[in-house]
């Protein structure tokens, strides 16, 4: 089983970024859930929101604790939320940046997933989404197939431009 | 068709393939987007059922009642407080026999104000008259939907169905689910005591003591007659879309010498605890109770058994358990465990197995002399 736990904003499109992952997981041939962790949130504050994968049904509902992956939608959670909390040793980190950042003892790699979106003018109420984009990076990273991570964002979104995103962010990616 | 769903979403899918006459209902978090998602279909046309925005819960059931007493299909969704606030109406509704189903979105009670899940609300409904079921997966949350309609709606019962699912963990975890086409496995309803215009006469009327208990009678022989309408519809259902339900979910209980007996994604993170527990050596089962009403005769003999209750009775006990040893007449080690939402892993299930101390009751999360 690989277990990836999503840090974002309320607001920024966390529990998508899960949805559609699961989603192209699911037409990968996988087994997939995306849950996400539901507390008294409002627009702006730290969520996470958790994604498994495996190759056999899942029967797990309790939270990740300790994560293959973690996703870091939004850098600035990070002063105030231990993103690498229970992350397994060699795990991988991938962080919304401009800037690589290194995490000792795990994987980091980098992509400016709000500077693709904004290229596209993917933004909703200001805030540039960056779901649609993310995906295109994890499948860079071989956690779902190109195909069917554009499969899963057009089944969900219509305007062609979130595959783009995802076709930017995937040549974009650091390796 | 594969696809991924949320446990609500799933429950209006199904909603929408059986097409109720009447929907009348009330939001409430976490059932909300059952009935966002039913009304979405409504209007767009994919429904042709009439949508009824009440402005109570109490409304909604009695307007369910209304209308089901027409002799047509009806559905509903509620969650803890809403649930509650319709109690007199459920009451009604089972002693009408009214076939009404409706979709309860597990979560606990306030105060403190908690949104999260928990199954004292349905279980403060255990002497209804309503049957019970409670989901564990997405795909079980779709079928047994469709399953409730058939059951609720035959002949030999006619009374209503209550669907579980818990609330946030199940109502909004997305899954993949396999939407099936229902054709004729659910038929037409036909109430016998509909109302007629052509043949008028009175309903709920006085009933003196010398007929009330033949009118409660009558739903308890109904209720268990239901056990055989549960088992053919389920054993249709799984020669007709491939997936099989019991009245319990059974994991490695044959050989076990201690089963895990829980309810709802309790009782499926169970299996994984147990397959830890096997690899440990200990020979451990897990049984999860789907049925509530009717309750289902357990072969839980010569087993240790270790009941987790996401509820409580003050001043009794983890009501499961009572059940269960009220059957039984063995002690059980009964675990009180993910009220309002705690968080509760298969490593802690594991751990209540590890640490059983048969005839003692365990709160979680409590301090050890509990």
């Amino acid at each position: 089983m690989f277990e990836i736990r999503i840090h974002s904003r309320g607001g920024q499109g966390g529990v998508t970024a899960a949805r559609l992952l699961a989603l192209a997981a699911i037409h990968d041939g996988k087994y997939a859930t995306a849950a996400p962790f539901y507390g008294a949130e409002r627009r702006g504050a730290p969520i996470v929101s958790f994604v498994r994968i495996d190759d056999r049904p899942i029967r797990i509902y309790s939270q990740i604790k300790k994560p293959d992956m973690v996703i870091v939608l939004d850098a600035s959670v990070m002063d105030v939320v231990d993103v690498l909390q229970g992350l397994k040793s060699g795990g991988k980190v991938l962080i919304n940046s401009q800037q690589k950042k290194e995490f000792a003892g795990f994987t980091s790699s980098h992509v400016d997933l709000t500077g693709i979106a904004l290229k596209e003018n993917l933004v909703v109420s200001g805030s540039p989404i960056l779901n649609t984009p993310v995906i295109g990076a994890l499948a860079k990273q071989g956690i779902v197939s190109v195909d069917s991570a554009k499969k899963a964002i057009r089944e969900m979104f219509s305007d062609e431009r979130n595959v783009k995103a995802a076709e930017t962010a995937y040549q974009e990616m650091s390796a | 068709m594969k696809k991924i769903s949320t446990g609500n979403k799933a429950v209006a899918e199904a909603v929408k393939q059986l097409v109720p006459a009447v929907v009348a209902a009330y939001p409430i978090t976490p059932q909300t987007e059952i009935v966002e998602q039913i009304a979405e279909f409504v209007s767009s046309g994919e429904l042709k059922s009439r949508y009824i925005a009440v402005e109570s819960e109490h409304s909604a059931m009695a307007a369910c009642i209304g209308a089901s007493i027409t002799g047509v299909r009806t559905f509903t969704a509620t969650s803890s407080h809403g649930l509650l606030y319709m109690h007199e109406m459920t009451n009604w509704a089972a002693g009408a026999r009214l076939p009404i189903v409706m979709a309860n979105v597990n979560r606990s009670l306030g105060p403190g104000w908690n949104i999260w899940a928990e199954h004292t609300d349905a279980l403060q409904e255990r002497d209804t008259g309503w049957l019970q079921v409670y989901v564990s997966t997405v795909q079980e949350a779709y079928d047994a939907t469709i399953m409730a309609f058939r059951i609720a709606e035959h002949n030999d019962v006619l009374l209503p169905v209550m669907v579980n699912l818990d609330g946030f963990l199940l109502s909004h975890i997305m899954q993949p689910l396999d939407t099936v086409d229902v054709g004729d496995f659910v038929p037409p309803i036909h109430l016998p005591h509909a109302i007629d215009v052509k043949n008028p006469r009175g309903y709920g009327g006085l009933t003196g003591p010398d007929q009330q208990f033949r009118f409660s009678w009558d739903i308890e022989r109904s209720i268990r007659d239901s056990v055989k309408v549960i088992e053919k519809t389920q054993n249709d259902f799984a020669k007709r879309f491939g997936r099989k339900y019991g009245f319990t979910e059974d994991y490695q209980c044959g050989d076990a010498d201690v089963v895990i007996v829980a309810m709802g994604t309790l009782g499926k993170e169970a299996e994984v605890a147990i397959d830890l527990l096997r690899k440990e050596g200990i020979k451990a089962g897990s049984m999860r109770l789907r049925w509530l009403r009717p309750f289902p005769k357990l072969d839980l003999k010569g087993k240790q058994v270790v009941v987790i209750d996401r509820d409580y009775s003050f001043g009794r006990g983890g009501i499961l358990a009572t059940e269960i040893v009220a059957q039984t007449k063995e002690d059980v080690f009964s675990v009180i465990a993910g009220l309002g939402g705690q968080e509760v892993t298969y490593e802690d299930l594991a751990d209540f197995v590890r640490k059983r101390r048969m005839g003692e009751e365990f709160w979680f999360g409590v301090n050890a002399n509990v």
